[in-house]
């Protein structure tokens, strides 16, 4: 694998006291633990991709640490101070500051484009309505949706959907995003596109970024802290660097899945029989 | 069998906590939910607008049968005149109420759990949390809100095609008399009958929508059950117990109010 051009997004320094992390995160449903241990530290200005297998608990990892969901155990800190969900006014802060990306882009049917974008201002914020509708129309604009203002998500595209999706997530100007998954069934033309529309709006706002993903490659050119879940618990935590100069064997597994795959095939197709697969998690 | 029954009463106990829960806190986020008005006009539109022809229909055929059966019932011991008593009290006391509610769980009630469902599926309940937006507030005030406001005005658009339709059997189809009819029905109606039918139409109202809403916001916590089926458990399941809960508090308020 070369190296990945990581140059993208300059890193921004680290400041003492990081943006948000976790301690001893453990989250089960009925007996089966989903998240063991999870420890991790996301500084300020950075971009932080978990990956990992299928049903590994990244998205509940997610939900967790956007106060979503409850842990069973341990504790999210943000910007130093832990968040409760028995914390109504902490937690309210942290979501003014903070933006989640949805898988499935969770836009709300009833409402149009515009009403979309602006529903978190108009419902959480004590802007004036001149500022509203500027601030909505900027962002729109910005993401090219200005011509489509006026049509419900359902009338958009799984493209446009998914940048009204991004559009509503910047619009109040957020410290921290979280993006779960958010390449999730999109072909690698478009996959590429929502990265480098990711990478432009970190440049451009300069939040903190947080992105539950499957896509490896694009994960290390577009992040500059890489976790890899496994079986409840952080296994690998460090640049896209050291995640390429890894010898641990989980972590190649994890590395070296293209290859893997077109090993296999190409024993198939010579009538021998495959390497035996990882479990498939 | 006893350790099921415990179960089972143990169960129910905590549901109707669980729903007296909702129901206070969807009421109390109403104070500080923004720009509810439109949100409050729409949902005043699916459950009423929208529910207006059945309710309608529903109603004038309700008085029809009754006027129909009153007076051949009636005319055997030569008290025909009485029609009028007969078709109005059936109507204000006892099947407007039920009958306009039972229609309204039917169209706007599963539709709303059936919303909510797919709302709670798709995370944009999830969402308007992650957004600091009080889901509370949000959607289930605004329909709390709407059933105040709608279930009365049915119910009384209900009993008044009711009476038309008692008068449309007994006067124009049979041959009692329309003076008698009206006046026989305008000596009969009092003040606390108006009432009963008006406490009843808003305890319905408040009853049905939280049980709605309860149901559909919670899709995701039916066992066994996920995604589409989750939601059309939910759906059937809240139309079933809404009719049942209507039924049971209407037998209870006629009870302390006879």
């Amino acid at each position: 694998m070369s190296d990945p051009d990581t140059s993208a997004l300059a890193p921004a320094p680290v400041a003492a006291v990081p943006l948000l992390a976790t301690r001893s995160l453990r989250k089960q449903f009925g007996e089966r633990v989903v998240l063991a241990d999870v420890t991790l530290c996301v500084p300020r200005g950075r971009a932080l991709a978990i990956v990992g297998k299928s049903g590994t608990g990244k998205s509940v990892l997610l939900k967790c640490l956007a106060g979503v969901l409850r842990p069973d155990a341990g504790e999210v800190c943000f910007d130093g101070a832990p968040l409760s969900r028995d914390d109504p006014a902490a937690l309210a802060a942290f979501r003014a500051r903070c933006s989640y990306l949805f898988q499935g882009n969770a836009l709300l049917d009833s409402l149009t484009a515009w009403e979309n974008v602006a529903l978190p201002l108009e419902q959480t914020t004590l802007l004036p309505k001149p500022e509203i509708r500027a601030r909505v129309r900027e962002a729109l604009a910005r993401l090219e949706l200005e011509n489509d203002a006026k049509r419900y998500p359902a009338q958009l595209s799984g493209g446009m959907q998914k940048r009204l999706a991004l559009a509503r997530a910047l619009v109040t100007r957020p410290e921290l995003v979280l993006f779960d998954e958010t390449t999730a069934g999109l072909d690698p033309l478009r996959r590429n596109a929502v990265f480098t529309l990711i990478a432009h709006a970190r440049r451009e706002f300069g939040f903190t970024a947080v992105i539950v993903t499957h896509d490896l490659p694009e994960a290390l050119v577009a992040c500059d802290q890489l976790a890899l879940l496994d079986r409840g618990r952080i296994h690998f935590s460090g640049t896209p660097a050291d995640f390429i100069a890894a010898a641990d064997p989980v972590v190649s597994a994890f590395r070296d899945s293209t290859t893997a795959l077109a090993r296999s095939v190409a024993a198939i197709r010579a009538g021998a029989a495959p390497e035996p697969e990882e479990d498939l998690g | 069998m006893l350790s099921s029954l415990g179960h089972t009463t143990v169960r129910i106990v905590a549901e109707t906590g669980d729903l007296a829960r909702f129901t206070a806190r969807g009421f109390a986020s109403a104070v500080g939910s923004r720009r509810l008005g439109p949100r409050l006009v729409r949902a005043v539109y699916e459950q009423g607008v929208r529910c207006l022809p059945v309710i309608l229909i529903v109603g004038l055929f309700t008085g029809l049968v009754l006027g129909l059966q009153g007076y051949h019932t009636l005319a055997g011991f030569g008290s025909a005149s009485l029609l009028g008593p007969l078709v109005a009290n059936s109507l204000i006391r006892e099947l407007a109420p039920v009958l306009a509610a039972l229609m309204l769980v039917g169209q706007a009630g599963s539709a709303l759990t059936a919303e909510l469902g797919i709302q709670r599926n798709s995370e944009q309940i999830d969402a308007l949390e992650t957004m600091g937006i009080d889901p509370y507030g949000f959607l289930v005030a605004p329909r709390l809100l709407a059933a105040l406001l709608v279930y009365p005005i049915m119910t009384t658009l209900f009993a008044l095609v009711g009476l038309m339709g008692g008068w449309l059997s007994a006067s124009v189809l049979l041959p009692l008399q329309g003076s008698v009819y009206w006046s026989s029905v305008e000596r009969a109606v009092a003040l606390p009958d108006i009432g009963q039918c008006l406490l009843k139409a808003f305890v319905f109202g408040a009853l049905t929508i939280a049980l709605c809403c309860h149901n559909g916001f919670h899709a995701h916590r039916r066992s066994g059950a996920t995604g589409a089926r989750a939601v059309s458990a939910s759906t059937t399941r809240a139309v079933v117990f809404s009719s049942i809960a209507v039924l049971a508090a209407d037998y209870l308020i006629t009870s302390l109010l006879v």
